[in-house]
């Protein structure tokens, strides 16, 4: 960023401000003129899209805590009789907080499929996926403590599955699990204590969100934006500046996301909801089937593929710890699966197997599919959708690389956009 | 695609196809569905429904179900079943909220019972059990639940709940036993609910002249009920349409103006 | 990107302010439900009206109730209290207008158009300076020279009529609407 600027103070007070505070000159250089690749796709636009998100889930739950009470008591009642009922638009803001969350994992999974695709982790942008990553795990603790706040009785059996996953540990150390989940609640199960923590941690980590979110980007602007080709910028023909181009394209395909956030918020405000936990907290009563929301099924189907409690819990630690890992697990030295006919056909089987594990995941665990007279325990799909979910990451990817025939590469991003190097500048 | 197309015809045929559940006798049959007028992305309320069924639910359901999240306010607020101030406040003065402790510290009268006032607006409607205890103990130990949320709080929502009222009419299954003390429902989890068949023709008598099948009982209950769990729906679906022809419009500008700008550059 | 200078807008320009507009004009539509939700709920709304029973009140006596958040001051006043109240000129008084809201803005500050009974002063015990309440005055403990109130936070005096006769208050101690709904009964709000 710094060496190269081309910012010009036009007045007074931007010469007096840049000598002592050069923000305006930070966002000349990162946004206004910031060299982009010519041929970024919609894939590239959520981003952007991802960020509003952010800001949206912030200023809502900025405004919902104003009207919460972390009481066990009072929690369901202030969400469902106060700020459904009597806050002025207080449904409004609290259905697009809910449906916020929804949205924002649907545009981060997007946002992760695509940099897989085109194989945006890869060197030098390995940093950019890991901070990457860290924002999906903050987002997924973030999501987790909102989802108790309300006090349903998915909130409270969801928190005391989630929570309970570290008694666990009692198979290492014997007392050390049990000893974990009662410092996590505070008390011997879920409760006061343990709503008043999560309500504490759930305002805070948005913000460390925020901070990471960030660095992804700073780390971003040092190499610049891969593209759909994979293929480095060789000059300024391969390249336009992010305003107005993209700051143009991003807000066209934000508008278009928000259509779809609206049609949810609107019109189908209960769609990634659960009946139950419109029924207050009973530590007495578990509903029937616990089910996480959407965006975690694949992991819970995981979970519960693996019949020891243990392995269990090292299965699910391990699927989000290999994430990271995946800059150095790639061997291919092409990027972009657009050029690696054996990876692309890997990486869709890959994303059809999450689905396929976000699936097994919605269904009870002793569910059994019935294929034409065959009866097929779901488990067992379970366990071949996470066989595949690893074999992709530590097999796929180290072998592909070494064994396919990529396609020629084009000579760069202008030739094969505008058909002729710079010719149309 | 082509090692992509098998797996993906599986996973498409899971998810349309669904699991088996075992055929057995108390498996609850799925639920039928009613038409009703606040479905659709234009749906309100039928105000005519909603006074019907506040009326089921005050001579018949409240004799069991509280409706604590419901306030007398609401009755005649935006959106709801529309009745006047005045009307609203008859009907909160025709209840009795709890309202000790009085000046000298006392919470029941001369008789021994609790002290009383005449609800207010801005009253909740009072439940019918003192505690849970009372309620169990009043209904042969099952709890009968809060009906401000029961619409959203069942998978089916409002076709969950008509089936289930009207499912009472429905006779088991040769060799069903229904367990004592409860009742034959195929809508509800087991088939066995310990809830008595609430509605019967003539359960109630509407002043607007509407004949009080079962049916239609039900009917307006579970408008009621709807609206009472999302009171906000009409101002969500008329404020989604501002918003979706904003959006359309803003997203038409932002797509000229794209457009424009990127005009030679791909 | 275009290098001539361009001294009044194009189309073009038209199409980017317009879509700008109409961006901006959604910002400003979408802010309202963040702002309106500060302001009071449906419930507490509801709860903007009480009724209090006078009887227990003695004369001379003061009972404080709570309305809308804040001490409403009911005042059985003596005969001698009133007739002080009612001695005083209304070109005395530092507020000439008798702030009750059930009469006009303008309505002068006579004692009489601060009560509905003479018998019964009812004032939002407010001090109009900052907000304080007031501390009542009686033969045994007399707050500040006009038999009234006293205010302890910046030393404001009202009299028996809860006018301000002294002190950096500007008004006189607020009438609240309200209404007899029987002898012994009235309707706050």
């Amino acid at each position: 960023m710094a060496g190269n600027s081309t910012y010009v103070p036009a007045t007074g007070f931007t010469r007096w401000l840049d000598k002592r505070l050069p923000i305006l000159r930070l966002t000349h250089d990162t946004v206004s003129t910031f060299p982009t690749p010519r041929n970024l796709n919609i894939w590239y636009t959520f981003g952007g899209i991802l960020t509003f998100c952010l800001g949206v889930q912030i200023v809502t739950g900025v405004v919902l805590a104003m009207h919460y009470v972390a009481s066990a008591d009072l929690a369901f009642n202030s969400v469902e009789g106060g700020i459904m009922r009597e806050v002025n638009y207080g449904w409004l803001i609290r259905i697009l907080h809910a449906n916020g969350a929804s949205m924002f994992f649907l545009a981060v999974y997007i946002h992760m499929f695509r940099g897989v695709y085109y194989g945006s982790y890869k060197e030098p942008r390995e940093m950019i996926w890991i901070l990457g990553v860290l924002i999906y795990l903050l987002m997924m603790a973030t999501a987790f403590f909102g989802y108790v706040l309300p006090w349903g009785q998915m909130s409270f059996w969801g928190a005391t599955v989630i929570t309970s996953l570290f008694s666990a540990l009692d198979q290492v150390i014997p007392h050390l699990g049990t000893a974990i989940t009662t410092w996590l609640w505070g008390d011997f199960a879920v409760g006061d204590a343990t709503l008043n923590r999560f309500f504490s941690l759930h305002y805070l980590l948005p913000f460390a969100i925020a901070a990471v979110v960030g660095l992804h980007i700073w780390a971003l602007h040092i190499p610049g934006n891969n593209n759909p080709l994979g293929i480095d910028v060789k000059g300024p023909q391969d390249t336009v500046p992010f305003h107005p181009y993209y700051t143009a394209k991003d807000a066209f395909y934000l508008a278009l996301f928000m259509i779809l956030f609206a049609a949810f918020v609107f019109y189908a405000p209960d769609f990634f909801g659960n009946p139950d936990n419109s029924i207050q907290a009973n530590p007495l009563v578990t509903p029937t089937d616990i089910v996480p929301e959407w965006y975690l099924l694949p992991y819970y189907a995981m979970l519960r593929s693996v019949p020891q409690k243990l392995i269990g819990v090292l299965v699910l630690l391990g699927s989000l710890v290999t994430l990271f890992l995946i800059p150095w697990l790639d061997s291919s030295k092409v990027r972009s699966c657009r050029f690696r006919p054996l990876m692309k056909q890997c990486f869709w089987v890959f994303a059809l197997d999450c689905v396929l594990l976000g699936y097994v995941g919605s269904q009870s665990a002793d569910a059994v599919l019935n294929l034409g007279g065959m009866q097929l325990p779901l488990v067992w799909l379970a366990r071949a959708g996470t066989a595949y979910y690893f074999a992709y990451f530590w097999v796929l990817m180290p072998l592909v690389g070494r064994i396919e025939r990529t396609k020629a590469l084009p000579e760069s991003i202008a030739k094969s956009v505008l058909g002729t190097a710079g010719e149309r500048i | 695609m082509r090692i992509a197309l098998p797996f993906l015809a599986l996973t498409l045929g899971l998810l349309l196809g669904g699991t088996a559940t075992a055929a057995d006798d108390s498996a609850p049959l799925p639920v039928e569905h009613a038409q009703w007028s606040f479905e659709g992305p234009l749906g309100t309320y039928d105000r005519g429904a909603l006074q019907r069924g506040f009326q089921v639910y005050k001579e018949v359901c409240s004799a069991c179900h509280s409706l604590n999240l419901v306030a007398f306010h609401d009755l005649d607020g935006p959106g709801g079943p529309g009745f006047t101030e005045a009307q609203a406040k008859a009907l909160a003065a025709g209840y009795k909220i709890p309202a000790g402790p009085n000046d000298k510290g006392e919470i029941f009268d001369t008789h021994g019972n609790p002290l009383t006032r005449p609800g207010v607006l801005a009253d909740h409607f009072p439940p019918p059990f003192p505690n849970e205890e009372a309620a169990r103990a009043s209904n042969g130990g099952a709890l009968p639940p809060d009906l401000s949320l029961i619409v959203k709080a069942r998978a089916g929502g409002p076709d969950y709940v008509n089936s289930l009222l009207i499912g009472f009419s429905q006779k088991p299954p040769h060799g069903f036993t229904v367990q004592d003390g409860k009742f034959y429902n195929p809508y509800f989890a087991g088939r066995n609910i310990a809830m008595p068949p609430p509605l019967v023709d003539g359960s109630v008598t509407y002043a607007d002249g509407t004949k009080s099948s079962v049916v239609q009982e039900a009917h307006d209950v579970v408008t009621f009920l709807a609206w009472a769990a999302d009171p906000n729906l009409e101002a969500r679906h008329q404020m989604g349409l501002e918003v979706m022809a904003f959006l359309v419009l803003l997203s038409g500008l932002l797509y000229l103006s794209y457009r424009k700008i990127w005009k030679g550059q791909h | 990107m275009a290098t001539a200078i361009k001294p009044e807008p194009t189309r073009r320009d038209f199409l980017y302010i317009a879509t700008g507009a109409v961006g901006a004009v959604g910002t400003a539509f979408t802010a309202w439900p963040f702002i309106d939700q500060m302001n009071p709920t449906s419930a507490v709304l509801a709860l903007a009206s009480i009724e209090v029973d006078l009887a227990s009140v003695q004369p001379g006596q003061q009972v404080v109730f709570k309305w809308r958040g804040h001490p409403l001051f009911v005042r059985r006043r003596t005969p001698k209290e009133i007739a002080e109240a009612r001695a005083v000129a209304v070109t005395d008084l530092i507020d000439p207008l008798a702030r009750n809201a059930n009469l006009p803005d303008s309505a002068p500050a006579t004692d009489a158009n601060r009560e509905f009974k003479p018998e019964w002063l009812v004032l939002l015990g407010v001090c109009t300076h900052l907000g304080c309440t007031p501390t009542v005055s009686t033969p045994q403990s007399p707050q500040g020279d006009y038999g009234g109130w006293l205010c302890h936070c910046h030393g404001s005096q009202y009299d028996t009529s809860g006018r301000v006769r002294k002190g950096p208050a500007p008004q006189n101690l607020a009438v609240p609407p309200y209404s007899f709904m029987s002898d012994t009964k009235i309707k706050v709000g």
